[in-house]
């Protein structure tokens, strides 16, 4: 089935924020980011940016009734800077005016003097100066330390990997209308309607109610409107409360940049240790986490890299410990795969320095090591495994022993160009991590008429979780899915959500329309049961048409509806779903966090220009595990999508701050995310359907971050063709790859 | 008053001729389909087309109207993305929507405007071409590979074409609506009538793609003095070994030049290389040298062709080397009140080799961290000159002519490669920024060197040069 959007996002009729028609009377805001990355506001004069043309007035943390304070894990992230400012963009004050430009003008007359302190960037400084965010964290298995002792081969170094911008082409931005009673409604393109609301109720001092978060739509999000989209929406809804005027703001693309985080850039040391065989015994990792000047969700990430600091591999002596360090750039946050990719990186740098040192090819230790049922992961819970099939149909599909071949014959053969191959298995975790966020509901009216009208917490970003809520509610009630529309998410249909990450919305929000959509029907069925003089198990629909034990009947689905109606059945329900079987003990730092894994293997091959450093990729073969998938263009598109931006991470994607912690690649001419030319030449999916019993919506299993860690396979495939032009190179594990790194490496002496 | 068709309606208006088409259409026609992305010309999701009646024929070419002031729209259609919907999904729409090529939707208007410009190109359609045309979009969901096959299939009924005029076959296969029939018309009609509104001043603009990214926030106040589509400074030709080119000629029109093409073999790569579809529509070649960016990819290919500029401030003229043009960081030998009107250059050559070499963080649609451009003539074994230029090693854009000197005489060898890079490193001083280190600037300097000799004398020993 087609993205139900499909046809008013082509025809540019979907509407998005800056789209929403303004209401009479709309003022502009605009924020005031502070010019300098750590210090101590000295002074702060508006009387300029006042007397400027069209200002109506300017908030600051003055204004706030409630609480200054947004911090969603860890209660450290204040709405405006009051003495002290940790981060370049870190907002100051908020200016209302009667255009966007004159807000934009009366910003640059606002006068700050700064105390300059200490601006911390690197996250090891950070842990040296014991500026953590959370205590730090660890988890174990076995016992590496006397586990690395019958160790033959013992192998160390250093992985990093850099953030990324999220790149949204859609940036941030809300509009706030103020209702009657004190109520405001706002339009935010978020991730986490609940978590807006819940904050600007702190901020505002009002009670949840009074709050209506609507979300039609976002032109992208990838985790950068989880957390992060709630700030601008309570700037709007502050100015909105004390001018009882609406309020707009929508971010400009250097404002978006400059003031919000990005994924957590990491600096991660490792120890890895094999026997003879090729076993990986023991391994080590210590994470440094860059979280930027608050928690936001840090915390969070930190924890999932720990959770996939194996990747598809079983070890069974394990110590992974990761520190969240504070640093004075903007909070830094979730971004599709929430910390999974920058703990998988690390395992698979030591894997392939290992190789290098044992003389063997990474490929020998990654096969053999693959994790398989009933293995244990380092948290406790047992593998349910797919890492074989998925790794052994990926080498014979792609035929992966000709292309090596090749490869070596290329290579021999050529001396500008140089080409490298590498596998990239991946297993990832579905669930939110912190099990009470492990649940969703959704309102289903049937109208009687026989139309449909579905509401959930999901938020419709482009994973298409819109179309598979609509196509699950005309799966279960089997009627034409025109007769079924799907709602706006709001706050007021549906209340405390979940945010839409974790790969989970469309489980959670899935199972919960099945479920609302089943009572429903369970209902009508009774009186279809009356009607047709029958039993109620004995009652199905088909088609839009009333079955008898599998025989048809005259009766429709609209007949149906309106005699329920009339007998004063009720054709609404609010479906609940809490994911069964998880639980997870921090203090231990076990238990069974995940309702299934998702597996895959990608092999990678790029060829590399080597008098210039330049690179292309050529392939990228996947077989992934979809368990049975509910829409497959839906979710091929999520898959490469989600390669592409793994590999625009790897590759091109280079964020630069300086020493002063400004952002140096602060727009698109200077931050690179893929363009069409830049994609694999060739990119196959294979759909791997597993048959092992998964808790995901009709088996169905979630895609939408798992697809983006096949992306790291273009560093190691690049890395093994810079090392096949400079065998000597000492080109080490720092993503992104980028041309720069690429030549620098090639000519290493 | 500014006066040009939008879509099928004819727009009058008194609105600074320095705003910007993006604005007017989103926030004064409330047309929302073109959406904003960046706002500096580098994510197309606010693409538009641009019909203008060119040699009596109606020409549609695409371009980003966040840099698009309404003054370089007077007397043009500008089609949004409202204005080539039809009943139902047209053409490349249903493309996209079958293929899945849309996911958050945000990018989505842009890359179909960008198609349907397309499809109103009169070179024969092929595949490649297609992917051309969306080469300055960008999409964060998709990964391009659903957009590659949506374009495939669009590209395949534009295959049926044959002699049909564009708009026409457009017209009658459901790729744009029958409004397009009559715009020929409407707009002779309208290129008779005044359609600029009256300003003059010194802030010269040409496509504003270096402008309006750098002044924003200032450009629609400003006293602009509109060049782009002044007929006297359109036009590149040739009069003996001399090409001359007028000071409104865009990048695009260099690259469909019959001229360039002819003397220049490898054009098309280089030109890939320079920003966009949509940006080389609008960005003109003093555009570019008159920006004095240290990289600007048209100033490095004209410094080492030692082109000429002809400066008019309106009453005199008078002809500068682009060589000395450059005093300082962003410093011309220019006075405000002079415009380029025109820029000249020797042809190379038979036995001339010329070449221009880039790379970037994103090989496509990106600055450059360094950039060469050399031309060399022979004369048997010998050089008997050469002109060597690079970008992105200094304050300004550079013309080596220590290394350029030292090579005149020499046979091109290995060792004297070596030397001159040894020269070359010497008359630089490239800066660690977010386009690379120093370290990588001087590297990738002597490899672009490397490379031109390489491209140039295809019997060179590569071995050494590359281990040397
Ligand atoms: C997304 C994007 C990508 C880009 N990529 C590249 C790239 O790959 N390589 C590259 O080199 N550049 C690139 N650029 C920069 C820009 O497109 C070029 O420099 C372009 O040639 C500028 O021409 P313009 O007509 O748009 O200049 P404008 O913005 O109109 O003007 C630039 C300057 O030139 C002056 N000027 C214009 N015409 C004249 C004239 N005839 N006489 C005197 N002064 C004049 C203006 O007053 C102004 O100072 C890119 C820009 C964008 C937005
Ligand atoms: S808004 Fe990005 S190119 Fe115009
Ligand atoms: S579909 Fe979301 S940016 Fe292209």
């Amino acid at each position: 089935m087609k993205n139900i959007d499909s046809y008013t996002h082509t025809r540019g009729e979907s509407i998005y924020l800056d789209d929403v028609p303004l209401t009479q009377g709309t003022l502009f805001g605009a924020i005031f980011g502070s010019p300098a990355a750590h210090g101590k506001i000295k002074k702060l004069d508006l009387s300029a940016a006042m007397a400027s043309e069209g200002v109506v007035r300017i908030f600051t943390w003055k204004d706030i009734p409630g609480v200054n304070q947004i911090g969603g894990i860890v209660p450290d992230e204040p709405l405006f800077a009051e003495d002290i400012v940790d981060f370049n963009g870190m907002p100051v004050a908020f200016v209302v005016a009667t255009s966007v430009e004159h807000a934009q003008a009366a910003i640059k007359k606002i006068i700050i003097e700064i105390d300059p302190l200490t601006v911390v960037t690197d996250p090891r400084v950070a842990r040296q100066n014991n500026s953590l965010i959370v205590p730090p964290r660890t988890f174990r298995l076995g016992d590496s330390d006397a586990a690395f002792k019958d160790c033959v081969h013992v192998v160390e170094g250093i992985a990093e990997t850099n953030g990324q911008e999220h790149l949204y082409i859609e940036t941030q931005g809300a509009y706030a209308l103020p209702q009657e009673h004190g109520a405001i409604k706002v339009i935010s393109s978020t991730q986490g309607p609940t978590a807006v609301q819940r904050h600007m109720a702190k901020v505002l001092g009002v009670p949840m109610h009074q709050l209506e978060i609507d979300v039609t739509r976002l032109g992208g999000g990838f985790g950068g409107k989880e957390d992060q989209a709630t700030s601008w929406a309570i700037f709007c809804a502050l100015a909105a409360y004390h001018l009882k005027k609406p309020v707009k703001y929508s971010l400009h693309r250097m404002e978006d940049m400059r003031m919000t985080g990005k994924r957590n850039p990491y600096s991660s040391d490792f120890r890895i240790g094999l026997d003879a065989e090729l076993n990986i015994l023991a391994y080590e990792a210590t994470f440094h986490q860059n979280a930027g000047a608050a928690a936001d969700l840090s915390p969070a990430v930190l924890e999932r890299t720990l959770f996939h600091c194996t990747n598809s591999y079983f070890i069974p002596n394990v110590t992974a410990t990761a520190y969240s360090c504070r640093t004075n750039l903007p909070p830094n946050t979730a971004f599709r795969g929430f910390g999974g990719p920058q703990g998988m990186f690390v395992i698979e740098a030591a894997i392939a320095k290992a190789a290098e040192k044992i003389g063997v090819s990474a490929f020998e230790i990654q096969q053999k090591n693959l994790i398989k049922s009933g293995d244990e992961f380092p948290y406790g819970q047992l593998a349910v495994s797919e890492a074989l099939p998925c790794w052994n149909r990926s080498l014979s599909l792609f035929d992966h022993a000709k292309k090596k071949k090749e490869i070596e014959k290329f290579n021999a053969e050529n001396i500008l160009y140089k080409k490298g191959m590498s596998m990239m298995p991946i297993c990832f975790g579905i669930s939110f991590t912190k099990i009470l966020m492990n649940q969703a509901r959704a309102l289903v009216h049937v109208y009687m008429d026989g139309s449909v009208n579905v509401s959930t917490g999901a938020v419709e970003m482009g994973q298409g979780v819109n179309t598979k809520m609509l196509q699950v509610a005309s799966t279960i009630f089997s009627i034409d899915p025109a007769k079924v529309k799907m709602n706006s998410t709001s706050t007021f249909r549906v209340a405390n959500t979940s945010p839409s990450a974790a790969s989970a919305t469309a489980d959670l929000n899935g199972k919960a329309v099945q479920i609302a959509c089943n009572n429903i029907l369970d209902r009508m069925k009774t009186v279809a049961a009356d009607i047709l003089k029958c039993s109620a198990t004995e009652v199905s629909i088909k088609n839009e048409i009333v079955h008898v034990n599998d025989a048809a009947t005259e009766i429709s689905w609209d007949f149906l509806v309106l005699e329920s109606y009339l007998r004063r059945i009720s054709l609404s329900e609010s479906g609940h779903y809490a994911t069964p079987d998880i639980h997870f003990d921090a203090s231990k730092e076990k238990g069974h966090p995940f309702a299934y894994h998702v597996y895959g293997t990608a092999i990678t091959e790029v060829t590399v220009d080597c008098l210039r450093g330049t690179y292309k990729i050529d392939a990228v073969n996947v077989v992934h595990d979809f368990g049975t998938t509910m829409n497959a263009l839906i979710d091929r598109g999520q898959i490469e999508g989600g390669i592409v931006q793994g590999i625009g991470w790897m590759t091109m994607e280079e964020i630069v701050y300086d020493e002063a912690g400004r952002l140096r690649s602060n727009t698109l001419s200077t931050y690179k995310v893929p363009d069409i030319y830049s994609v694999p030449q060739m990119l196959e999916i294979d759909f791997l359907e597993t048959k092992n019993d998964n808790l995901a919506i009709f088996r169905s299993k979630a895609v939408g971050e798992p697809p983006l860690m096949y992306g790291i396979g273009t560093f190691f495939a690049l890395r093994n063709a810079v090392k096949a032009f400079n065998p000597k190179s000492s080109i080490g594990f720092s993503a992104p790859m980028t041309p720069e790194k690429v030549l620098m490496g090639l000519y290493d002496k | 008053m500014i006066k040009f068709i939008l879509n099928d309606v004819e727009i009058k208006t008194d609105l600074k001729p320095g705003m910007l088409l993006l604005d007017l259409i989103r926030y004064n026609q409330q047309l929302t389909g073109t959406k904003i992305g960046c706002r500096e010309g580098d994510c197309g999701a606010c693409t538009v087309l641009v019909g203008e009646i060119k040699n009596g024929h109606l020409e549609y070419s695409t371009a980003t109207s966040c840099l698009m002031a309404i003054g370089n729209a007077c007397g043009k259609h500008i089609v949004t993305i409202e204005g080539i919907n039809i009943d139902g999904l047209n053409a490349i729409q249903e493309a996209f929507a079958k293929e899945g090529a849309t996911q958050c939707g945000f990018c989505t208007p842009g890359f179909i405007v960008s198609l349907a410009g397309f499809s109103l190109d009169k070179s024969t359609p092929t595949y490649e071409r297609s992917i051309d045309a969306m080469n300055g979009n960008i999409c964060r969901c998709t990964g391009y590979k659903s957009i590659e096959r949506a374009a495939k299939n669009f590209t395949e009924i534009l295959g049926q074409r044959s002699t049909q005029e564009p708009v026409e076959f457009a017209v009658d296969n459901r790729i744009i609506p029958a409004y397009f029939l009559k715009i020929k018309e409407r707009l002779l009609k309208l290129n008779g009538q005044d359609t600029q509104s009256a300003t003059a001043g010194n802030k010269f603009l040409g496509g504003g793609t270096d402008l309006y990214v750098q002044q924003h926030d200032t450009m629609p106040g400003e006293a602009i003095g509109f060049l782009f589509d002044k007929t006297e400074l359109k036009g590149i030709n040739q009069y003996d070994d001399v090409c001359e080119i007028g000071g409104a000629a865009t990048v695009a029109d260099i690259a469909v030049s019959p001229v360039f093409q002819k003397y220049f073999p490898a054009l098309k790569e280089y030109i890939e290389l320079v920003s966009s579809t949509q940006i080389r529509n609008m960005a003109t070649v003093a555009g570019n040298f008159t920006n004095a960016s240290p990289i600007g990819d048209l100033t490095i290919i004209f410094l080492a062709l030692d082109a000429k500029l002809t400066l008019n401030d309106g009453a005199q003229k008078r002809t500068i080397s682009l060589r000395s043009f450059y005093k300082g960081y962003k410093q011309l030998d220019k006075k405000a009140d002079e415009f380029i009107e025109k820029i000249s250059f020797v042809l190379p050559a038979e036995t001339d080799r010329f070449n221009f070499e880039k790379v970037s963080k994103r090989t496509h649609l990106d600055i450059a961290s360094v950039n060469s451009a050399i031309k060399i003539s022979m004369e048997g074994n010998v050089v008997s000159s050469a002109s060597i230029s690079a970008g992105g090693v200094g304050p300004i854009p550079a013309w080596l002519s220590n290394g350029s000197a030292f090579l005149t005489g020499k046979e091109i060898t290995p060792e004297n490669i070596e030397e001159l890079l040894k020269i070359v490193q010497s008359e630089i001083s490239p800066i660690s920024d977010a386009r690379g280190s120093e370290a990588y600037k001087r590297l990738l300097l002597s490899q672009l060197i490397k490379a031109h000799f390489i491209k140039s004398f295809p019997a060179l020993p590569i071995q050494n040069l590359l281990h040397g």
